[in-house]
């Protein structure tokens, strides 16, 4: 019987070892998950897989330094789950000639793998690889993705070169290597395909904020101001401007319910009731009161409507509706002009022989009227009604409110649109700018 | 289901059967790759110094999949250009089936036989099986490095394989497997680690 008992693996443990290149001391951090490994003081690429750590890469001279901002080794939960980060990169774009850079951080737990965390510009991404293959439409000359029933639309296609490295990667990584990276946008998501020779790797990003990241990795000091507005960046607005409209909505609703209760609800309860002739050629002093009227209950809004027999005439009526009690008296000045008659288009007419006047929150009380008819002279005799009702519902204070509603919407719905504008600026489909013909106000 | 026991032609060591379909076993002390004939048990061949890998998961480690709760028997020990990754033997009470373990991704599968399958395949390409479609999304040239425990086939004499990785919509994953002479068909789907419910795992050096 030959020698030997069971042994089961040991616990993998942290690796220590020497950088080859300079003989600094490394650590592996992810056990044996890593492809490669990146010195962090001479920056040699090494064979993360061959226990030699066989360099592949020298890059420092060409790259320079680029502290990460969550350093190696650092834990912190994401989602629940602790990670270390144990890589970290930076990628880079050019548009029309200018150089854009973001930076990637390789985090690590040994049950759940590898995750990954994003940076531009003070915008940050929590990122993971996908379970499913998104499907692509293309519709009207715009392609969208559809990943398990959400649409995301196209962003950008750029060649993105990795032009920093340290620590370690679940892929073989170098300086100087691209790849074409599209993302497409679904805020507060992004769904990234990278293209590697033929095959393509998806992963989906979601926007954090740097506090939260801060927070997630107990980092000292504040996270960097995040710059511009990102692809996949939350609208501040959108979900305003959602939340503004379905309170318009109710408000309307609210307002218009409103209005049907005070028009049924106002008793719209007749006063005063009086008939008057005006005789225009009389010489007799024109003005007079009437008799007193009693208004009870709640303080009301009082209309008081004149009718008249006008014909191709006008009257003025001063009016002052006086409190018995108090003299205290409403001054009002009322045109009444009714004009018609025929010319080569027809029979036309102008004015109304009717009129009417709402006095608001007038209290309870005696009241009576004083009234003031002036016209031309020698027009013969005006017949006027006077009539008086308590408790008229009223309805342009419900316009003044809907409008006062509208004007905040508005507002929060065109900082959207905004918002919206300076995202897509950044992509490949940003709206043409108009410098020269002046239309952009 | 009795757990027959036998001895390894090679050590003498008790060898146990944890599933009693086992084609193939490995000798946890000799490492001798045993194989089940009618009458006993032939030693095939000598597994080599497993590569080091980083797997949580273990021979006995303990989970649960769609109901069904499963036990890692055995494993394949694959090389690639990312390091290597596991095929995991699971015995559920209902047959067995394959948690692969490739960078801590997890993907259940099982044998699809019976199917008309392509003599080989390319990126892009789709196949609808069970009415699902599928797109091949990695070709992976690999490199048998080892076996451990029990398998449901013979699997010890092998070199370089070719792997077509297939993915749908729906997260359902499918894999070609292009080791023998005609090609064999997985198909399964990605299965998150904290749904597996798995116990019994390693532990890891300053992780709980």
């Amino acid at each position: 019987m030959s020698t030997g008992s069971p042994n089961p693996p040991a616990a993998p443990h942290v690796k220590a070892m020497n950088c080859p290149g300079c003989g600094a001391a490394l650590t592996l951090r992810s056990f044996t998950q890593a492809v490669t490994v990146v010195c962090e003081s001479c920056h040699s690429i090494l064979d993360a897989q061959d226990p030699q750590l066989k360099i592949l890469q020298q890059f420092k001279k060409t790259t320079g330094e680029d502290p990460p901002l969550i350093p190696l080794g650092t834990r912190g939960k994401i989602r629940g789950t602790p990670y270390e980060a144990v890589g970290f990169q930076r990628r880079t774009i050019h548009v029309d000639g200018i150089p854009y850079s973001w930076h990637e951080y390789v985090l690590f737990n040994p049950y759940k793998g590898f995750r990954y965390v994003t940076e531009y510009n003070g915008h940050w991404n929590d990122v993971s690889t996908l379970r499913a293959l998104p499907a692509l439409n293309t519709f009207a000359g715009e392609v969208t993705v559809n990943y398990l029933g959400e649409n995301y639309r196209h962003f950008q296609t750029a060649e993105a070169a990795t032009t920093y490295v340290l620590g370690e990667f679940p892929w073989q990584v170098r300086v100087g290597e691209a790849n074409e990276v599209t993302d497409y946008v679904s805020p507060p998501r992004v769904l990234s395909s990278e293209k590697s020779g033929k095959e393509v790797t998806w992963s989906m990003g979601e926007y954090v904020s740097g506090r939260d990241i801060w927070k997630s990795f107990s980092l000292s000091g504040e996270p960097p101001a995040a710059i511009g507005v990102y692809e996949n960046q939350p609208s501040p607005f959108s979900a305003d401007t959602k939340q503004i409209w379905t309170i318009f909505a109710a408000f309307a609703i609210l307002v218009v319910v409103m209005l049907i209760g005070f028009a049924s609800f106002a008793s719209d309860e007749q006063v005063f009731q009086g008939d008057y002739v005006f005789d225009t050629n009389s010489h007799g002093e024109p003005s007079f009161v009437t008799d007193p009227f009693e208004l009870k209950g709640r303080t009301s809004t009082l209309e008081l409507s004149t009718h008249t027999s006008l014909d191709n005439n006008w009257i003025y009526l001063n009016y002052a509706l006086v409190n018995q009690d108090t003299e205290k008296a409403y001054d009002f000045g009322r045109e009444v002009s009714y004009y018609h008659g025929y010319d080569e288009d027809g029979s036309w007419t102008e004015g109304s022989r009717n009129d009417s006047v709402a006095i608001p929150s007038v209290p309870p009380g005696t009241y009576y009227l004083r009234v003031e008819p002036e016209s031309d002279r020698g027009h013969g005799t005006i017949r006027y009604e006077i009539t008086a009702k308590r408790d008229v519902p009223q309805f342009s204070f419900f316009g003044i409110a809907l409008l006062a509603l509208l004007v905040p919407a508005a507002l929060i719905t065109w900082r959207s649109i905004n918002f919206e504008h300076m995202r897509w600026a950044e992509s490949d489909h940003a709206p043409m700018e108009s410098s020269d013909d002046g239309d952009d106000d | 289901m009795t757990q027959p026991a036998a001895n390894c032609p090679n050590c003498g060591a008790p060898i146990v059967f944890r599933w009693s379909s086992s084609v193939q076993t490995v000798c946890t002390y000799c490492k001798s790759i045993l194989v089940r004939t009618d009458v006993d048990l032939k030693k095939v061949s000598q597994v080599a110094d497993l590569p080091p890998n980083a797997s949580p998961i273990q021979i006995g480690t303990e989970g649960v999949y769609n109901h069904h709760s499963f036990v890692a028997v055995g494993r394949i020990i694959y090389e690639y250009d990312q390091g290597t990754w596991n095929e995991w033997h699971v015995v559920m009470n209902n047959g067995s089936a394959w948690l692969s373990d490739a960078q801590d991704n997890y993907v259940v599968t099982f044998a699809a036989p019976g199917r008309k399958l392509p003599p080989q395949a390319r990126i892009g390409q789709q196949y609808i099986w069970d009415n699902e479609t599928y797109t091949v999304t990695t070709i992976t040239k690999a490199h048998y490095r080892g076996v451990e425990g029990e398998l449901p086939f013979q699997y010890w004499d092998k070199d370089d394989v070719v792997f077509v990785d297939l993915m749908s919509e729906h997260g359902k994953f499918g894999t070609l497997d292009y080791s023998d002479e005609s090609p064999a068909l997985y198909l399964g789907e990605s299965v998150e680690f904290d749904d597996l419910k798995l116990k019994n795992l390693r532990s890891f050096e300053g992780w709980q």
